[in-house]
């Protein structure tokens, strides 16, 4: 599904990824966890393509495509869906409006037909419903004047939407109270599948309980620093990063 | 060739009621007098009047228009009911209009030349007094080519059930043609009403002159919601302004639309003259291609206890240019005002212009007035978010742009008028001008 290989990239002239490499097969969940600073939040942005984060080496294959290649939009069609630790507001531009221009881009590079208005609300009303947000959230500008934990529900509802192969959830647990980190889980847990995989970045175990990873991955200083089954990330919450840090150095 | 002052004074006017024959004598004369503006005239330095100069206008009304069929139907706004009167290069159409019997109890509407004596005590009561001569000398020009207006009356304590809705359309017949409409609204003691100003061309091959000026007075208590709307084509020249008195605790809603056009000029002018008196004004403003519009507004506080809130958000693209100059003038009795001004710019090519200032003047010690004038491009980070869920560049940029004067028509009270507006606002950004043409 996805396979980085020695993956590096800098930001104004910084360096933040120094070597990163990691293979992601169908159906498996990935988390990753690290100190702030590590360069998760970096490893989403440069995935989704955004401006400003350079790549100065190695590559990243996303189901046999080269995803580095890609304008942001076309790895969104590809199947890559990122959930922002932070979601922009756009005021003006309708939730509405926005959900349907994103799903028919993505429906009809896939070579599907596009939904007409209809069958479009009626899916986006059941999704509502299943992040828990209320119907007139549609109507609202995009995040406009959501809190944390809407903005939250609302990405998810927008993977939901999408349905893409391979999600990347940046730290979609901060902020979040308990049930709202629940509506999270369940909507990551109802879309997993044999041909669907997910890297959930996260700062606390506490969402692996809710969403239980294969694989933990520790990111620190760019680099992963070890990797291990959920049980690492037990191991993290009770001892920290400190003694990672001294094990490699 | 002669000046443009000169051709005006030349323009055979149609006929005026006899009444108004005085004033309209009074001020040719005035506009005789007045120096023209020129390149160093404060409020014109980023407006220049050389299309106008170099055209030909002032030719003799023609009675006779032939119109598309499909015009009056994109006039129509669905789902809106409103009391119409058209009125197509200047002239008024009966059969198009909503009849004079149909008109909801304790409101009046009616044009000058059918004015009562009665009628046309008030008419002259406030023509002229609510829209000053003096710096404005379009309005002088509209009062010296007086012709038929409209008037608008609420009588007191009432609520006008229907929007009024004057239409202004030049047809292709109106080549070279300069029509002065004007409008005087008078809204009672406590009543209230809405008002929309609807200005339209029939095709972009004529090139017409129209200046269209609106007097308004809203007395204590009563409210208005006014619209202007001018969705011309872009060889239609205006200049033209809004003036308002507002009396005590009345409260004024006005929005302002303006596609651009060849010379676009508009002034807004809203005296806040008795106490606790309340106005809000939304604008906007997209001139594209060589395009010029250019808003002047003047929020006027003369007494005490009047608040004042204005956004104007403008999207200036290709060649085009804009001037916004937003004028608030907090007299030396006017305490505890507040009044707020925002103007919003954005530019979506290298060679777009906007001249945007702010202009303070205060008198007044205990006053609360803020202020901004912004010119950005788009918000990156926001393209981007749209970018992650597959929507393109482009069309992520018709998006926000789109939704940047969407902010502004959500405000607008009737849906349905903001339905009306809506697409034609979209297509625009699509880049799509023919589209926008038949749509207009």
């Amino acid at each position: 599904m996805l396979s980085i290989n020695n993956l590096q990239a800098q930001v104004e002239d910084k360096p933040i990824l120094k070597g990163l490499n990691f293979t992601v097969n169908p159906g498996e969940v990935h988390a990753i966890m690290g100190p702030n600073g590590s360069g998760k939040s970096t490893l989403g942005h440069v995935l989704s393509g955004r401006e400003g984060y350079e790549v100065i080496g190695g590559s990243a294959e996303f189901c046999g495509k080269d995803l580095l290649a890609m304008e942001t939009e076309e790895r969104a069609r590809e199947g890559l869906f990122l959930a922002f630790q932070y979601p922009v507001e756009i005021p003006g531009v309708s939730n509405m409006e926005f959900l349907k221009a994103s799903v028919d881009a993505v429906r009809e590079h896939r070579g599907l037909p596009a939904l007409d208005a209809i069958a479009f609300m009626k899916q986006a009303r059941e999704m509502c419903k299943a992040v828990n947000l209320e119907q007139s959230f549609l109507k609202r500008g995009v995040n406009e004047g959501f809190s944390g934990g809407e903005k939250k529900r609302n990405e998810i509802m927008q993977m939901m939407l999408l349905e893409p192969r391979l999600a990347i959830l940046d730290e979609t647990d901060s902020g979040l109270d308990i049930d709202a980190l629940q509506v999270v889980a369940e909507g990551v847990n109802s879309l997993r599948a044999e041909d669907r995989s997910f890297i959930v970045v996260t700062h606390y175990q506490r969402l692996l309980n809710y969403i239980e990873p294969d694989f933990v991955h520790v990111l620190a200083g760019g680099q992963i620093v070890k990797s291990g089954d959920k049980s690492l990330a037990l191991e993290l919450e009770e001892k920290g990063y400190g003694w990672l840090e001294s094990e490699v150095a | 060739m002669t000046s443009f002052v000169d051709q005006a004074l030349a323009y055979p006017t149609q006929d005026s009621p006899a009444w108004l024959q005085g004033f309209k004598q009074e001020k040719t004369e005035l506009w005789q007098q007045a120096s023209f503006p020129h390149r160093k005239t404060e409020h014109w330095k980023y407006t220049n009047l050389k299309a106008l100069e170099q055209g030909e206008f002032f030719q003799s009304p023609a009675s006779t228009h032939t119109l598309d069929e499909k015009a009056l139907e994109r006039l129509a706004i669905p789902g809106l009911d409103t009391i119409d009167l058209i009125f197509i290069n200047g002239v008024f159409q009966q059969h198009l209009s909503t009849a004079a019997n149909d008109l909801p109890e304790g409101l009046n509407v009616t044009r000058f030349a059918e004015a009562s004596s009665q009628q046309q005590d008030v008419i002259q009561e406030y023509l002229g007094n609510v829209a000053k001569d003096l710096g404005h000398l379009f309005v002088t020009l509209n009062n010296s080519h007086l012709a038929d207006g409209v008037f608008v009356s609420v009588d007191k304590n009432t609520q006008a059930s229907k929007p009024i809705r004057i239409v202004q359309l030049t047809s292709a017949q109106a080549q070279n043609f300069a029509v002065a409409p004007r409008l005087l609204v008078v809204v009672e003691e406590g009543a209230e009403a809405c008002v929309i100003e609807h200005f339209a061309s029939d095709d972009n091959k004529q090139t017409s002159f129209v200046n269209a000026v609106c007097e308004i007075e809203v007395k204590d208590n009563a409210k208005l919601e006014h619209y202007r709307l001018h969705l011309e084509h872009e060889s239609n020249l205006h200049i033209g302004g809004m003036h308002v008195n507002l009396r005590r605790d009345a409260v004024l809603d006005s929005f302002h639309l303006a596609l651009g056009s060849v010379l676009k000029r508009i002034d807004v002018v809203v005296n806040h003259l008795g106490k606790g008196a309340h106005s809000n004004l939304n604008g906007v403003y997209l001139p594209s291609n060589k395009q010029h519009v250019d808003y002047h507004t003047c929020i006027e506080h003369a007494v005490p206890h009047c608040t004042s809130n204005e956004v104007f958000r403008g999207i200036i693209s290709d060649n085009a240019k804009a001037v916004f100059n937003g004028r608030i003038h907090i007299h030396k009795d006017a305490q505890k005002t507040l009044a707020q001004l925002s103007n919003k710019n954005l530019l979506t090519s290298n060679k777009a212009e906007i001249d945007t200032k702010p202009e303070l003047e205060i008198y007044a010690d205990d006053v609360q007035c803020a202020h901004g004038a912004t010119v950005a491009q788009l918000d990156d980070n926001a393209m981007h978010y749209l970018m992650t869920r597959g929507v393109s560049k482009d069309d992520a940029r018709v998006m926000m742009s789109f939704g940047f004067i969407n902010e502004l028509i959500n405000q607008i009270n009737h849906e349905a008028l903001a339905n009306y507006l809506r697409p034609k606002m979209a297509q625009l950004f699509s880049g799509k001008i023919a589209l926008l043409d038949q749509a207009l």
